[in-house]
């Protein structure tokens, strides 16, 4: 009995208990069924989607900035080039106390006020980059500082980047440009042309000149490298690398030892000049005085360098043989001269007797004198020009009218644009009847066309212009368009493509006459000439011509340039060509405040000329102490 | 003579099992060598975990000969000796991850913790074989203390993930005893109920953990990582795998803890969803093999002993694959005879010893 309840008991004990078991059995196969339908959802239904965040997380694309092409002048000389330098950069976005961040760091590596308002300003122009440099340049021991620490600092980087520089300083500054900070503007007009991409991870662009002009050729194209990194952002090797195509070499006309010659003529004087090789265009040399340091830009100028620039009198930034407008003044005459015989309405032979002055019959006898008072006697064409007699131009302008200037004179560019390979340009001014009654809803008196005669009047041209015109005028009529880049380089090939001097126009001119005019521009230079002092014993035929543009009207008083203040001071101007039988190279020069073209434009042309043509060094600068002297004389 | 030692040595060692573990380490060696990197490090991690194994075989092989009555009688001295341990831990415990675990045993170090995985059904069979003929509340009372005091010291370490293992031995037990369905309905309430009092018992890295299951995305780089590399480990294996050695989110240091309670990850990652099935075959076939043994135990004792072990290997595995594929909070628990560590494997092991012993003593029992 006892036995039998015993065996009932394990029996029914068993079977619970196998009761439970398969009740746990089955709880197992339904939780690894479970399993099994999370794995099936993860790994086949999800697939894809963590595949790609298994792509990302390993694979990050990392864009490699191209190096910037060279820039360099017709005898291979470097104008801009790149060097790779070091740079401790802060992802703003990342840190919280930003100015406590900066404080830290200069404990390891000097920053100084200068760099730290560098960094605000570039912080206050906000681009949606990622990081920002807070220190340039380091050198080694700096960067080996702050990489012990750098596990201090998260969202602070060192970085190696290339920096662009200019090797020559201010010299050929205002032709080269800079390249400066991707500004918000920038990023939107890449944005519009579809170039962002290739701008990717990159912070700079050209801002002026060459370096804006020629960026596309100069920017080469950004390349990538696939990166696999681990858990901590570090890579672990490049996957696949799409190398960065360099940006094509720019070779220039621009002679830069030209350009040092002409920079360091005009001393301390503002002014510009624009030499020209008369049978290709190709520009040798472009003077824009005071000229600037493009290197402050490189890296994000500071605010206090920028205030000394933008806020300067002397206007280092504006480029003034492209932007600065001034009246021609007597270099016009040439131009004049030609009109006259060209037209027919002045022949070689006929003679003017000048008493000093001109009436102007009909127009209420207004009396236009003569900068030489008494006059110059009987003054036929060739003297006209060679001693610039105002009294035969103002004939002859009235003679011409106003239109027939315009048509004629036009045709050598003065008042338009040259189309010139650096942007800024602007147009200057040359008077007609139209323009007069657009601008000012105006008749056109007879009286303005007087004073535009002599280059004066509403005539206004830029030292780039006239440049221009002298090399039409020096190439019997032949317009070519002028430029500063010669040849680009392919940087993958070196393959030159040169930049064909392509003639634009033809003036259609009688060969006498050009010679005539050219004639009378060599005596200029000769004694008896307006610039005979420059154009002491020159061995090569030197046609130029001289001008004084007014910047304040004397209002019938004499004009003292002793009793004026120096910035009203009349500028002067050269015009120039030289061989005159075969010319190589024609220029412009504007002094400002220099008062005679013959006294202080003249002789920088005879330098730069005599360097160009005969390798001349010109004479060393003289001290300061001694020019002071000269200038009070 | 050499037939007749092997015949001694396999004597009480299952085949079944016995494979089926074999297949397992190997499946877990593979996989060890491609997360410790492949090459030289491979080789070092491999070589240390094969020693692991030889102590493990030699525990296992010593728990298959030891006869039944002697399990019996070691019952009550292993249990307490585990709590005593567990109090010396407190007190005296290696403190490492802000976590006091470790006792220093001279040569080696020692989790008392893993001993109470074993120790605990152990010393439950024990108590409900002696009431076996009239199991009553008061039993399960008696029992549910026995498992809370050692639950309870672990969960102190802090070791949730153990806590949670012994916890779950202690109630396989209770479960397999018989308890009654309105007690674990019960339970179950008042479990529920006490979730708020629990949580507010929970340390901060704890309660973390169960945010970040509800919502990994909420902390991607801080407690929610783990969880999501895995995830992404899992998912991007796909149905074939990226074959051995080609998980890059392993061999790229995404993944943490890769070598131990996460080395699922990468064997998911490298042998997709084929290598997953394969592998959860595997282990049912352990779990179904230990619960046939259970089921044929001769005496209740071995029978809930066998299913407490049988039990708890199920819990390993589930657990840890469900937190590696993000359906479980992040607990300490690894995946078993695959992850790299020799505590949990001879705990293992000693436990599949347990198992083997049950089933080759039982004729000697009955009879």
């Amino acid at each position: 009995m006892n036995r039998t309840v015993e065996l009932r008991d394990h029996q029914r004990e068993l079977y619970y208990f196998q009761l439970r078991l398969a009740i746990v059995g089955g709880g197992v196969l339904f939780t690894f069924f479970v399993l099994f339908v999370r794995f099936f959802y993860v790994q086949v239904i999800q697939h894809e989607y963590y595949h790609t965040l298994a792509e990302q997380n390993r694979i990050f694309v990392v864009p490699v900035v191209p190096n910037r092409g060279l820039i360099l002048d017709r005898n291979g000389v470097v104008l801009a080039h790149n060097f790779a330098a070091y740079t401790l950069e802060i992802t703003t976005t990342q840190v919280r106390d930003v100015p406590a961040l900066i404080n830290q760091l200069s404990t390891l590596v000097e920053i100084t006020p200068k760099d730290r308002k560098r960094f605000a300003k570039l912080l206050e122009e906000g681009h949606d980059f990622a990081s920002i440099p807070i220190r340039t340049r380091l050198n080694d021991e700096e960067v080996a500082r702050f990489a012990v620490n750098r596990y201090r600092f998260p969202g602070v980087e060192i970085n190696a980047r290339l920096f662009r520089h200019y090797p020559n300083g201010e010299i050929a500054s205002h032709v080269v440009g800079y390249i400066g900070r991707i500004s918000d503007g920038d990023v939107e007009q890449l944005r519009k042309d579809g170039l962002a991409a290739n701008y990717s991870a990159s912070d700079y662009i050209g801002k002026v000149g060459l370096e804006q002009r020629y960026e596309k050729q100069l920017r080469g194209v950004t390349g990538y490298e696939h990166v696999e990194t681990d858990a901590n952002g570090r890579s672990v090797r490049t996957l696949r690398s799409i190398l960065p195509v360099s940006g094509n070499n720019l070779l220039l006309a621009l002679d830069a030892r030209l350009q040092q010659v002409a920079e360091q003529a005009f001393g301390d004087r503002r002014g510009s000049l624009v030499a020209i090789e008369p049978k290709t265009g190709g520009v040798l040399a472009l003077v824009s005085k005071p000229g600037f340091d493009p290197n402050l830009f490189v890296e994000g100028i500071d605010p206090q360098n920028w205030d000394a620039l933008n806020n300067s009198p002397d206007h280092p930034l504006n480029n003034r043989a492209l932007q600065g407008v001034y009246p021609p003044g007597s270099t016009f005459k040439p131009f004049m001269a030609l009109a006259g015989l060209e037209t027919g309405k002045r022949k070689p032979t006929f003679t003017i007797s000048d008493p000093g002055y001109f009436v102007l019959g009909g127009g209420g006898g207004h009396v236009y004198r003569d900068w030489k008072a008494g006059g110059h006697g009987m003054v036929d064409l060739h003297k006209a020009v060679v001693q610039s007699c105002d009294t035969y131009f103002y004939g002859l302008a009235q003679d011409l009218g106003i239109d027939a200037i315009h048509q004629f004179i036009g045709q050598f560019g003065l008042g338009q644009k040259t189309g010139i390979d650096i942007d800024g340009e602007v147009a200057g001014l040359l008077p007609s009847q139209d323009w007069k009654q657009r601008r000012f809803q105006q008749k056109w008196f007879v009286g303005d066309t007087i004073s535009v005669g002599i280059g004066q009047g509403y005539n206004l041209t830029t030292p780039l212009q006239l440049a221009q015109a002298t090399a039409i005028l020096a190439n019997d009529g032949h317009v070519f368009r002028p430029h500063v880049v010669r040849h680009i380089q392919d940087s993958q090939t070196d393959s030159l493509t040169t930049i064909e001097p392509q003639p634009i126009a033809e003036i259609p001119l009688k060969d006498e006459n050009v010679r005539r005019v050219r004639d009378a521009m060599v005596d200029v230079t000769k004694p008896g000439g307006t610039a005979a002092w420059a154009g002491l014993n020159t061995k090569y035929l030197f046609a130029g011509k001289t001008g004084t543009a007014q910047v304040i009207g004397m209002k019938g008083q004499k004009y003292d340039e002793d009793r004026i203040h120096e910035r009203h001071r009349d500028h002067a101007l050269f015009i120039a060509y030289a061989p005159a039988d075969d010319p190589k190279i024609a220029l412009a020069i504007l002094v400002e405040n220099g008062g005679h073209g013959g006294s202080t434009a003249a002789p920088i042309a005879r330098q730069v000329v005599d360097f160009y043509l005969l390798g001349k060094e010109p004479p060393p600068p003289k001290p300061a102490a001694v020019k002071e002297e000269q200038e009070n004389d | 003579m050499i037939n007749r030692l092997l015949a001694y040595i396999v004597k009480h060692v299952d085949r079944q099992l016995f494979t089926l573990v074999a297949l397992l380490l190997c499946v877990g060696l593979v996989t060890l060598f491609s997360a410790a990197g492949g090459g030289d490090d491979g080789f070092i991690r491999v070589r240390g975990q094969l020693a692991n194994i030889a102590v493990a075989f030699g525990v296992m092989w010593i728990a298959a000969n030891v006869p039944l009555h002697y399990l019996n009688r070691m019952a009550l001295p292993l249990y307490v000796f585990g709590l005593i341990l567990l109090v010396l831990v407190d007190i005296f415990g290696t403190i490492s991850n802000g976590a006091q675990r470790w006792l220093s045993v001279g040569f080696t170090k020692f989790q008392p913790s893993e001993l109470m995985k074993i120790a605990l059904p152990l010393m439950l069979a024990w108590y409900f074989d002696r009431y076996e003929a009239i199991l009553r509340l008061r039993n399960f009372a008696v029992g549910a203390i026995l498992v809370l005091v050692p639950v309870l010291l672990i969960a102190k370490q802090p070791d949730l993930g153990t806590a949670l293992l012994v916890s779950a031995a202690g109630f396989y037990v209770l479960f397999l005893a018989g308890l009654s369905w309105k007690i674990l309905v019960g339970l179950g309430l008042a479990g529920s109920a006490s979730l708020p009092f629990l949580w507010s018992m929970m340390h901060d890295y704890q309660r973390q953990r169960v945010l970040t299951l509800l919502d990994p995305s909420q902390d991607p780089l801080g407690a929610g990582y783990h969880t999501i590399q895995s995830t992404i480990a899992l998912g991007s294996g796909g149905f074939m795998g990226k074959g051995w050695l080609n998980g890059t989110q392993a061999h790229l240091d995404f993944l943490p803890e890769r070598t131990t309670d996460f080395i699922f990850a990468v064997y998911a990652e490298e042998f997709g969803l084929i290598g997953n099935v394969v592998l959860i075959v595997l282990f049912m076939l352990v779990i179904g093999r230990g619960l046939v043994i259970a089921a044929n135990a001769p005496t209740l004792f071995t029978r809930l002993l066998a299913g407490a072990v049988t039990l708890t290997f199920f819990t390993y595995a589930f657990v840890n694959m469900g937190m590696v594929s993000g359906i479980l909070p992040v607990v300490g628990v690894p995946l078993p005879l695959i992850s790299y560590g020799g505590t949990s494997l001879v705990t293992i092991l000693f436990g599949i010893g347990l198992l083997m012993s049950i089933h080759t003593h039982r004729r000697l029992v009955q009879t």
